[in-house]
């Protein structure tokens, strides 16, 4: 255990608590306009703060090239955990610009507050090896989530939506809690490196088999996976657009990361074998498993939808189960699959929901119906569609379709038999093949229908719209240039000279 | 130098997406685009004639998957970049009417057009399947937003069929990629690992299959007559001209190089059956006679197109299981015989005809005399037809003659099958035709009077008979080409195992 001045550790925790002043900051500042502003006038302000705020953590973290392990693993900083917590600010950067036009709210001020502590839950939660802190910033994480959830005071699906995310959180945070402390009991510690330490002993206790089911149960609950998906349809729909893009993107990162962060770390050596006809006992056929429900029950069930932002949260379910098959795999290189293709997918969900906010403030719905003849109305809202949908569907160039790859062949190049994993690669890419029906289903109505006889040319807000081709770009360059992103992977983030 | 065909068509694509430019400019930019990738490839020829490997452009792309930006071009390549190069000209020249949406009309058209060079011209396997993909969803466009009957029914299920079969391939190339060592993704390089027996059994048929299904291999073939018939004039003539041949492209250069051993006797036999070579000339046959035969009862003009297309294409496939050197010869003449000639058939079917007549139907157009009417369509059609179904002096005799020959040695009932096939597309082709512009049906003299034919029409139907022509009376000038690309190191497995 080493020792830390709490100067130090301020130092070292500088990124977060720019963040959080952010958020008072953000508050202060729409309490004193809220009077006399307008709301369009307060959103503005507490967009630009909060991007300003976002991004000044951005180079905070990139200026600074130290690494640290305080405390015995409760705050880790690595290069790997400075990549996430950059994605994590440069994605609700994106987020905050969009809602720059909303105005769904008349709590400006607390709508950001909230969303910047998200972010900060999500910061801390991708940099600590202790299982408590993991838990604590989970539950801030996922506290912030419920209340954003809830945010549009003047929708009942909204509060419905809230209410059921808050259920069905709060007991997955139970059993999850439950399973930690299973976990501690077995191990005398809360530090994942020491708890698999602790544990390192094939054949499996029985106490230890439950505890993996039990944190992947609370696990798979963040980030949504078969059948722990109940809560998401009604999410999507029912939430603001703006909060329902940061729980499908940015949450799902942070998630993602410390899924494989304590399955990796915490129990190592508790693996077993997902291989086809070889299985062992362990925690990967378990995950395997939820990565097969969710591959085949989300693609199937996403076929039936008849609203965008369902359909949205079906193909969520169904990436969810692709992106653990870099758990499944747990190679070196599955964790850079796996973050590329969370991050890109993370990106594309941001894309899709605000097209489907500007959609419904114009047109008044998100049903497949209104999206109709899009493209003669919004040529360039569409077209920003068309590239979400189709690197959803991983059409090549797009990064879907490299993440996809990645993914593909790190988990085939895992397994302890040559191959044992192709039945997950297999049902992938088959269940993939069916996704691009429904992606398809959505630019069918954009493109080929024929748009409402009396429709009008839509008025795409300024601001959204050259997000929205930023995104849409990104997405392009980095399917294009993959090791833009992958470089970062193999070498510490810093600039040199900043 | 040839990589610009592909980067010229991209960005045609993209300059037809600017939110200024006049609807009427579209096709002339997409004309021009066409035309300047024909250039590239014909100086390309001219330069350097010889058919062997050359690369084009070699860089490293994703260097931590071993992934390279590797544009290469062979004999057999170079020819289909030729096809390629004058199909896309006529096509644009075939939908010089699109008034509809025209700018992106003519920007999916390239696009989709960028797609299938970059395929015919990658030599990794990664670019190749990038490629691959990216022309799915221009076709599916196409089709939607443009096309006829069934559009929508039609469109899906061949973007369905499309992704499908790239499914199967991408599995196949992911598992080859890491049973190789996961270090690299060029052809070449992968053609000369030695993959084990035991996976190359299930690799070859799965990879053979995925691409064979573009290739219109029975009984898989089923999304080309209704892709085809629903298709606008321009993208039938692609997906018939060109696309198909993306799928027998990818049966020879992936499947049957990288695997050559999957073509090996399985050491017992089903049903007469002991290889996966046996399966699929069975599957070839059955599709050249079906193909044939299902035409010959067609009552719309243009599915009867459309199933000539999965009989003629059964002779590609055909030609590819004979393993040997004339026979393969003759599969890659047929791809390009096949592809002018497809695209001249869907032309007269799908501009001339019906854009003027409004109806496909054989019998209603027996009764409309449009031999006097327009006897331009009749005539090319005419020409089209003895050529296709293999006049000496057309392409469409050597190719299929070579075919023939190469399938003897392996299995002379096949010949005899698909021979039948030949006799059967010499009764559907008159009979279309007959019905079509030489019928007696109907009240005398009384020919409609139609739009005339206009000057790009002619233009493009010149070119396409210019081109059948030319290698049917000089055949010489592709077997140049095509010999040296079959003497390639890319084919080493192959040439041992099995070349006769």
């Amino acid at each position: 255990m080493t020792a830390v001045s709490y100067t130090a550790l301020f130092h070292l925790l500088l990124p977060e608590v720019i963040v959080i002043v952010t958020a008072l900051l953000v508050l202060a500042a729409d309490l004193l306009i809220s009077r006399t502003a307008q709301s369009r006038t307060r959103f503005t302000t507490g967009s630009v703060l909060s991007a300003i705020g976002c991004i000044g953590a951005i180079t905070l973290i990139l200026s600074d090239p130290q690494q640290a392990n305080v405390f015995n693993g409760t705050l880790v900083i690595s290069s790997e955990t400075k990549l996430v917590q950059i994605a994590i600010l440069i994605l609700t950067v994106f987020i905050v610009v969009l809602s720059i036009e909303s105005s769904f709210t008349s709590h400006v001020g607390e709508y950001f507050a909230v969303t910047l502590f998200a972010t900060t839950g999500m910061m801390l939660l991708v940099s600590s090896e202790n299982v408590l802190l993991i838990f604590l910033s989970l539950e801030l994480l996922s506290l912030s989530l419920y209340v954003l959830a809830a945010f549009n005071k003047r929708s009942s699906h909204s509060a419905e939506a809230a209410l059921k995310y808050f259920l069905f959180g709060g007991m997955s945070a139970a059993f999850l809690l439950f399973g930690l402390s299973l976990l501690y009991g077995l191990s005398n510690s809360t530090n994942l490196v020491q708890i698999a330490r602790a544990i390192k002993s094939p054949p499996l206790d029985p106490l230890l088999a439950v505890a993996i089911v039990m944190i992947v149960l609370g696990f798979g609950f963040k980030v949504a996976a078969v059948p722990f998906h109940f809560w998401a349809p009604d999410v999507y729909e029912g939430a603001p657009a703006n909060s329902a893009s940061l729980i499908a993107s940015s949450a799902k990162v942070a998630g993602f990361v410390i899924f494989y962060q304590v399955m990796i770390v915490g129990f190592a050596g508790a693996e077993g074998s997902g291989d086809w006809r070889s299985y062992a006992p362990g925690w990967v056929p378990v995950v395997a498993v939820v990565a097969a429900l969710s591959m085949f029950l989300g693609n199937l069930v996403a076929i039936r939808q008849t609203s965008v932002r369902r359909l949205l949260a079906y193909s969520a379910i169904a990436q969810a189960g692709y992106i653990l098959l870099g758990l499944v795999s747990h190679t070196e290189q599955s964790f850079g699959a796996l973050l590329y293709y969370a991050v890109t997918y993370a990106l594309t969900v941001i894309g899709a929901f605000g097209v489907i906010s500007i959609v419904e403030e114009q047109l008044g719905g998100e049903k497949l119906s209104d999206f109709a003849g899009l493209s003669r109305r919004a040529p360039v809202l569409s077209f920003c569609m068309l590239i979400f949908m189709l690197s959803l569907a991983g059409i090549p160039p797009l990064a879907g379709f490299f993440g996809k790859f990645f993914l593909f062949a790190s988990t085939l190049s895992a397994g302890q038999h040559m191959l044992g994993l192709l039945w997950l690669v297999v049902l992938a890419i088959a269940m993939s093949t069916v996704s691009l029906y429904y992606y398809l289903q959505v630019l069918k109505r954009i493109y080929i229908a024929e748009p409402p006889s009396e429709a009008k040319p839509i008025q795409v807000p300024l601001i959204s719209q050259l997000t929205l081709c930023a995104i849409a770009l990104s997405i392009l360059v980095l399917g294009c240039a993959p090791d833009l992103f992958l470089k970062w992977l193999h070498q510490p983030i810093r600039i040199a000279h900043f | 130098m040839l990589a610009w065909t592909i980067y010229i068509s991209f960005l045609g694509a993209l300059a037809l997406m600017l939110p200024r430019l006049p609807a009427k400019a579209a096709r002339g930019i997409a004309l021009l685009a066409a035309i300047a990738g024909f250039t590239v490839t014909i100086s390309q020829l001219l330069r350097s004639p010889s058919g062997a490997m050359t690369t084009i452009v070699h860089r490293s792309w994703v260097p931590s998957l071993g992934i390279e930006y590797h544009l290469a071009a062979d004999g057999i390549s170079l020819l289909l970049v030729l096809l390629t190069g004058i199909v896309a000209i006529a096509g644009v020249l075939f939908s010089w009417n699109i008034e509809h949406r025209s700018k992106e009309f003519f920007a999916l058209y390239l696009a989709l057009i960028g797609g299938v060079y970059g395929v015919f011209l990658s030599a990794d396997l990664f670019l190749l399947f990038v490629f691959y993909e990216i022309a799915i969803i221009p076709k599916y466009f196409l089709i939607a937003i443009w096309g006829s009957t069934q559009r929508e029914y039609a469109a899906m299920k061949l973007a369905l069929y499309s992704l499908v079969g790239s499914a199967m391939v991408l599995v196949v190339l992911i598992a080859a990629y890491v049973v190789a060592g996961a270090k690299t993704m060029n052809l070449l390089a992968l053609s000369q690992f030695q993959f084990p027996l035991h996976f190359q059994m299930w690799a070859f048929p799965l990879t053979f299959i995925g691409f064979g299904i573009l290739a219109g291999l029975w009984p898989f073939h089923t999304w080309a007559p209704t892709g085809h018939v629903a298709a606008p004039t321009a993208a039938s003539m692609l997906l018939a001209g060109v696309v198909m041949k993306l799928g027998a492209y990818g049966c020879l250069r992936v499947a049957m190089a990288l695997f050559p051993h999957g073509l090996d006797s399985w050491g017992f036999s089903v049903l007469g059956l002991a290889s996966w070579r046996d399966v699929f000339s069975l599957l070839a046959v059955i599709g050249i006679v079906y193909g044939a035969l299902v035409a010959l009862v067609q009552q719309d003009f243009k599915f009867v197109i459309g199933y000539s297309s999965v009989s003629h294409m059964g002779f590609v496939l055909l030609g590819l299981m004979t393993l040997s050197r004339i026979g393969l010869t003759g599969a890659v003449l047929q791809m390009f015989s096949h592809g002018v000639l497809a695209g001249l058939l869907f032309a007269v079917v799908g501009r001339m005809v019906y854009d003027r007549t409004h109806t496909r139907d054989l019998a209603a157009l027996s009764r409309m005399h449009l031999n006097k009417a327009i006897p331009f369509a009749a005539v090319t059609f005419v020409i089209a037809a003895i050529a296709s179904i293999g006049m000496p002096g057309f392409s469409g005799f050597v190719a299929e003659l070579q075919i023939l020959i190469g399938a003897w040695s392996a299995f002379p009932i096949y010949v005899l099958a698909a021979g039948i096939g030949i006799a059967i597309s010499v009764a559907y082709t008159w009979r279309a035709m007959q019905k079509a512009f030489f019928s007696d049906a109907g009240p005398e003299a009384t020919a409609p009077t139609l739009p005339p034919i206009s000057t790009p029409e002619r233009l493009g139907a010149a070119l396409l008979i210019f081109a059948s022509l030319t290698i049917g009376l000089y055949p010489q000038l592709l077997l140049n080409l095509v010999i040296p690309a079959l003497n390639s190191p890319l084919f080493d497995g192959l040439r041992k195992g099995h070349w006769q």
